[in-house]
């Protein structure tokens, strides 16, 4: 993966740097009730890469995601946020689970962004955004709240901060989910179906904060059915299929050339209509 | 001896019944509000603590579910000192009234947490939040609203069970209308008074839960579900209808 790739999938886009390796994935395992969901997943991530994650549902795509935010422990292989062992701790070759408050600080490095939104329903919208800076970061709070209000501008909602998140449009929600997650400074930032849930009009606008988001050089990785943002914003595209990554292409690659029968089954059922 | 409105209006405001009255109140929020950090821990341990801390829970919500506050009160104030164990009256009522509380509301938060939705936990952590800060900034308050209106009740209760602690002496209203019917025998009188005062109690209390519901449902309430910019044009039109 290198400059040139990311290029050519999208001619308007000015030339990309990729730099270090920033999320690395050695033979990930995971298993829900003795039914093996991810079968041995090795991936690398560098820096400002925007990386698309597709598949059919059930195919481990958001297991991946969260396992690599530490929301589910893995059953076996590593994952490495720069450099950081996630989730344990290694001594003399053991390794023993991180105890809750460290995996919390580890967590802190990723953003994410979940498919239903998942705001704090009793906080207003600029609580949503500070409270973690403010309580966990311990930030000065008129710091946090100033730039609250930039990050709020950002995702172009620069009106609703005193909004509870139940007076707002589902897009409208998942904007202000993706200012709280950048609140917190994150290395990368990762996307669980993030239109999912959301009425065709409103997709629009949060892809937009997205494609906005990675030209300005964020690490993401992003579980998709969306192909118009791979194609707009992705450096890489992989594809899923139960509990193995089957596809790695770039987008222009992905999409008129697929390698895998099971990236050409994915894609006519994608393109179908 | 006929019903007399005039005892009873004289007893209504007889200082030994206001002060019973007095003592009620303040006798049900300070066993309350130990009540309450005794549910919370015992929710907390039940939940999510490890096997000693969770059987340690389910034994002291079973013992004093199981068994009556007469006889918990009892027990503690003229039971314990036959082994060393001397407490006062009022020590002894507020902590059988809290024990007693604490072992109801455990279940009653423990139902709260429960019905928090799971992503609300995900989302937490995603922001870094460890168990502590997630529990106390994002879970329990959002279990609170639904935990409202069955402590409310609890409360409720609590203000009547108090009553209870007659029996070990305690001087609070039904105490004080025992040792006042004592005086005249104007036994009616006295108790209806004593059951006037407790429907006091409860109604003032009926009207403070609603306005602490209210702040709780704020953020979730239809209020909330228009937004404002709706709002201003739902007031611009109703002004134009009006001459």
């Amino acid at each position: 993966m290198n400059a040139d790739t990311a290029d050519t999938s999208v001619a308007s886009e000015p030339a990309k740097t990729l730099g270090e390796p920033i999320i690395v994935i050695e033979d990930v395992r995971k298993s829900f009730a003795g039914l093996e969901v991810l079968k041995g997943v090795s991936l690398t991530v560098r820096q400002s890469e925007v990386v698309v994650l597709a598949g059919r549902s059930g195919s481990g795509k958001s297991t991946l995601l969260r396992c690599i935010d530490q929301l589910e422990p893995i059953d076996s292989g590593t994952i490495r946020v720069g450099g950081e062992l996630m989730g344990f701790r290694e001594k003399d070759g053991k390794r023993t689970p991180l105890p809750d408050h460290l995996v919390a600080r580890q967590m802190r490095q990723l953003g994410m962004v979940f498919q239903n939104f998942n705001l704090f329903p009793h906080l207003t919208v600029i609580d949503n955004i500070t409270v973690s800076p403010i309580k966990v970061l311990k930030r000065k709070r008129e710091e946090a709240r100033a730039e609250a209000r930039a990050l709020l501008a950002r995702v172009g909602l620069p009106e609703k901060e005193n909004a509870y998140p139940r007076q707002l449009s589902g897009g409208q929600q998942q904007r202000v989910a993706i200012a709280r997650a950048l609140a917190m400074k994150p290395k990368v930032m990762l996307f669980d179906e993030p239109t999912s849930a959301l009425d065709p009009e409103m997709i629009a606008e949060v892809l937009d904060v997205m494609v906005d988001l990675s030209r300005q050089g964020m690490t993401m990785i992003v579980v998709t059915h969306e192909m118009g943002f791979a194609r707009a914003a992705a450096d890489r595209v992989l594809l899923m299929h139960e509990g193995v990554l089957v596809e790695e292409a770039t987008p222009e690659e992905f999409f008129t050339n697929p390698q895998s029968a099971e990236a050409r089954v994915f894609l006519s059922k994608i393109l179908r209509h | 001896m006929n019903w007399s409105w005039a005892y009873f209006f004289e007893y209504l405001v007889n200082d030994l019944m206001i002060r019973g009255a007095w003592t009620t109140i303040w006798l049900s929020v300070v066993s309350m509000v130990l009540g309450l950090g005794l549910g919370v821990v015992a929710a907390m341990f039940k939940m999510y603590g490890n096997a000693v801390l969770r059987v340690i829970a389910e034994f002291y919500i079973w013992l004093f579910r199981g068994t009556p506050v007469l006889i918990q009160l009892v027990i503690i104030y003229t039971g314990l000192p036959q082994i060393g164990i001397r407490l006062t009256v009022i020590e002894s009522a507020i902590i059988g009234l809290a024990l007693n509380e604490g072992a109801y509301l455990a279940e009653i938060i423990r139902a709260g947490i429960m019905s928090v939705d799971r992503g609300q936990n995900d989302a937490a952590r995603a922001v870094g939040m460890s168990w502590r800060e997630r529990m106390w900034l994002i879970i329990l308050p959002q279990a609170t609203r639904t935990i409202i209106p069955p402590l409310g009740n609890q409360f409720n209760g609590m203000l009547k069970t108090t009553s209870l602690a007659s029996v070990i002496s305690m001087e609070e209203l039904m105490r004080n209308a025992q040792m006042l019917a004592q005086i005249e025998f104007r036994v009616l009188e006295v108790y209806l008074v004593a059951a006037t005062w407790y429907l006091i109690l409860v109604t003032i209390w009926g009207l403070i839960q609603q306005r602490i519901e209210a702040h709780y449902e704020k953020p979730f309430g239809p209020a909330a579900a228009v937004s404002p910019d709706a709002k201003k044009q739902i007031e611009k039109a109703m002004g134009a209808g009006h001459v």
